[in-house]
């Protein structure tokens, strides 16, 4: 599989958190070919069943990355143009200048406005402008713009992914569609792989707007243990190296309270099995993954993280290594290959455990 | 569209030659005379038909704002600073191109989840930005990106419903004026097209070729400042989108002549050709420095009123554009020495 074409393709398709019809068909498109079957969730996850080998009843193992992206919506028409809010954590302070493209009676393309520095008073250039004086301007008539828009239509951002030097890319939404793409290319190489466990991999919805796909869909699979894929903070020249990753060295593997110690041990050790690269995350409470939301589903599943370090999260300009996104998905298929059944065991806490 | 290619064109001060490669291409073969002068400005005369001895220049700046690269990290980022006036506010988000070799480069920040209180509220200064080309340390960023090394927006031109969007329209639009009344019929006058260099760092351009053309009279042609956008104090929205070109009176740099927007104004009418006037005081353009050559040029500013000038993508109609056209050779037809008596 071309990983840097996948890339492009998830990255650029319109899905915002709530309305990823678009994002969805397109993961549809490119999982059919790997899972025995498929559905869609009430919420609008993705859930696609690939079958183990194992005697039934199969455990299962559940894989969720979000597909859905932030964006913004219209919340007014001021003359010929468009109020706006934001749906997910888009930051106002990467908005001026982009391209958009205004879901109206009909898809209408269109920029965030910007006032010209030669009409700004000199201490106005030091702030940055607040969200409700930013405009959307789809260039029609106030007339036109009454008759085609309505408050509550959506506006998603136009970024082609670019490729950079050294295999790294960047893009409006690969947080968090390189995980996607992680999950992908793990479902393309268990093809050549028997597996004991049943995988259900999860492109999840709303992610974004607070982790509501997760919740649903975990609930519907009910697996015995689950791994969450997402980005983390990538290094970079503003930002503490503390809370950052560099990016080309590997994936992450979280540790902390939300994750599973059993689970994440035997991640690691696969990963130093395959000799995949890695990085451990330390994240001492909430994690703001899908991982939060699937752990304590029914009655709790073991949950893990694995994270692609990204740069500039929430910008259009994402910007990760392609190579990170390959190991993710090896590490991920390794992982279902080596679990035979009696992982279920292993991860059981026990009563009599002494230590 | 020659308006499409001109926006699309790598050419920020100083580093105009894609641009000029592209007038040249457009121009050449119609006009009498052309050169390239010591900045690097492209000097066209159109020959008139021979009853007016009036010289007359028209000028449009090739050039537009953009980075430069002044420095490289350790972690192979690129340290740059702004050539002509761009807006720090929305650096970040923003795609570039870099170099000739046109490498996507992005500038990123802080993301939104690590910020202090008080933060989101600052805008960076350049210096504390940096482009990302990908490079992962210093000597790998210096060799794809060496000192001096130019950056401009990565947009790309596009036809909306009613309207076209793209980088530069400042001054393209100008040139893409410019380049259409050359391929039209000669005047009776000689016509001196100038298109310049470095208007964006001081009129640079402008000055020489208005010496070497020495006109009696000249005309800037720009894409202006529309700012419409809702706002508390609305002292005016500068020029309006859709309502015709825009005539200067008075701009931050230079008085225009008041015979020659007379004479604008009066073909506009007759002509039944929309046109507005620019709001005084605001901005200025090669006009600036063409009214001083010498003892002194009548001088007078057209403009295609644009969005969101000196953004990645600004916004023009493209019937304003075509009136802008309609109005200067209307208004070209009927210039004579009369007019400046």
């Amino acid at each position: 599989m071309e990983v840097v074409a996948l890339l492009k393709q998830l990255s650029e398709a319109e899905g915002i958190a709530g309305f990823e019809g678009p994002i969805r068909e397109l993961v549809r498109q490119s999982w059919e070919p790997f899972v025995d079957e498929m559905h869609e969730g009430k919420l609008g996850s993705l859930i696609g069943l690939k079958r183990g080998t194992g005697p039934e009843p199969r455990p299962k193992l559940m894989f969720a990355a979000h597909m859905d992206e932030i964006g913004l919506m219209v919340t007014g028409i001021e003359k010929e143009f468009l109020r706006i809010a934001r749906v997910g954590g888009a930051d106002p302070r990467v908005l001026l200048g982009l391209e958009v493209m205004v879901h109206g009676r009909r898809k209408l393309p269109g920029v965030v406005a910007t006032r010209p520095p030669h009409v700004l008073p000199r201490e106005e250039r030091k702030k940055a402008v607040p969200l409700d004086e930013i405009f959307v301007d789809v260039g029609l008539s106030e007339e036109k713009v009454r008759e085609l828009v309505s408050v509550g239509d959506l506006i998603s951002i136009r970024r082609e992914m670019s490729e950079l030097k050294n295999r790294r890319v960047s893009g409006k939404a690969l947080d968090d569609r390189a995980c996607v793409a992680a999950i992908t290319l793990s479902l393309e190489r268990l093809q050549r792989v028997q597996h004991a466990w049943d995988v259900f991999a999860v492109a999840t919805a709303q992610e974004e707007t607070g982790l509501k796909g997760a919740v649903t869909a975990a609930y519907g699979v009910a697996p015995d243990a689950a791994i969450a894929l997402d980005v983390t903070f990538g290094e970079q020249s503003d930002v503490s190296k503390s809370d950052t990753l560099p990016l080309g060295k590997g994936p992450t593997i979280a540790i902390g309270p939300n994750f599973h110690p059993k689970l994440v041990e035997r991640l690691k050790e696969v990963a130093k099995d395959r000799e995949i690269p890695y990085h451990i995350d330390p994240i001492p409470g909430r994690s703001g993954t899908d991982a939060w939301a699937i752990q304590v589903t029914r009655e709790g599943v073991p949950t893990a993280l694995i994270s692609v370090p990204l740069r500039y999260m929430h910008q259009p300009v994402e910007t990760l290594a392609v190579e990170d996104v390959e190991r993710a998905g090896r590490l991920l298929a390794a992982f279902v290959a080596e679990s035979e059944t009696s992982l279920l065991e292993d991860l059981a806490w026990k009563v009599d455990e002494r230590k | 569209m020659i308006l499409r290619e001109l926006s699309d064109a790598f050419g920020v001060s100083g580093n105009e030659d894609d641009v000029r490669a592209i007038v040249l291409n457009a121009v050449r073969a119609h006009v009498d005379e052309i050169k390239i002068d010591a900045m690097g400005n492209v000097l066209a005369v159109k020959h008139g038909t021979g009853q007016d001895p009036l010289r007359v220049m028209l000028a449009a700046h090739m050039d537009e704002i953009g980075l430069m690269v002044v420095g490289h990290d350790d972690n192979g980022f690129l340290k740059v600073r702004s050539v002509g006036g761009i807006d720090p506010r929305l650096l970040p988000g923003t795609l570039f191109s870099v170099g000739p070799e046109r490498l996507p480069g992005v500038i990123g920040v802080k993301p939104v989840h690590l910020l202090q209180s008080g933060e989101a509220k600052k805008v960076s200064k350049i210096e504390d930005l940096a482009v990302d080309i990908g490079a992962q340390n210093k000597d790998e960023a210096e060799k794809l990106a060496p000192l001096g090394t130019y950056a401009t927006f990565a947009t790309r031109f596009r036809e909306l419903e009613s309207t076209v969007s793209g980088k530069a329209f400042d001054d393209r639009a100008g040139c893409a004026v410019l380049v259409e009344l050359l391929r039209g019929e000669p005047f009776t006058f000689d016509l001196h097209a100038a298109f310049t260099v470095q208007e964006e760092v001081g009129l640079r351009g402008a000055r020489v070729a208005a010496f070497a053309i020495d006109p009696d009279c000249a005309f800037a042609l720009e894409g202006t400042i529309a700012d419409e956008i809702p706002k508390e104090k609305d002292a005016s929205p500068t020029t309006r989108l859709g309502k015709g070109p825009a005539i200067t009176v008075m701009d931050r740099s230079f008085i225009a002549d008041r015979r020659l927007v007379r004479l604008l104004i009066d073909t506009a009418e007759d002509q039944d050709i929309p046109y507005q006037i620019k709001q005084p005081g605001l901005g200025g353009t090669d006009a600036g420095a063409i009214h001083l050559a010498r003892e002194g040029v009548p001088s007078a500013t057209v403009a295609v009123p644009s969005r969101y000038i000196h953004s990645p993508v600004a916004l023009l109609s493209m019937d304003d554009f075509d009136n802008t056209v309609r109005l200067m050779r209307e208004s070209l037809s009927r210039l004579t020495c009369d007019t400046l008596e």
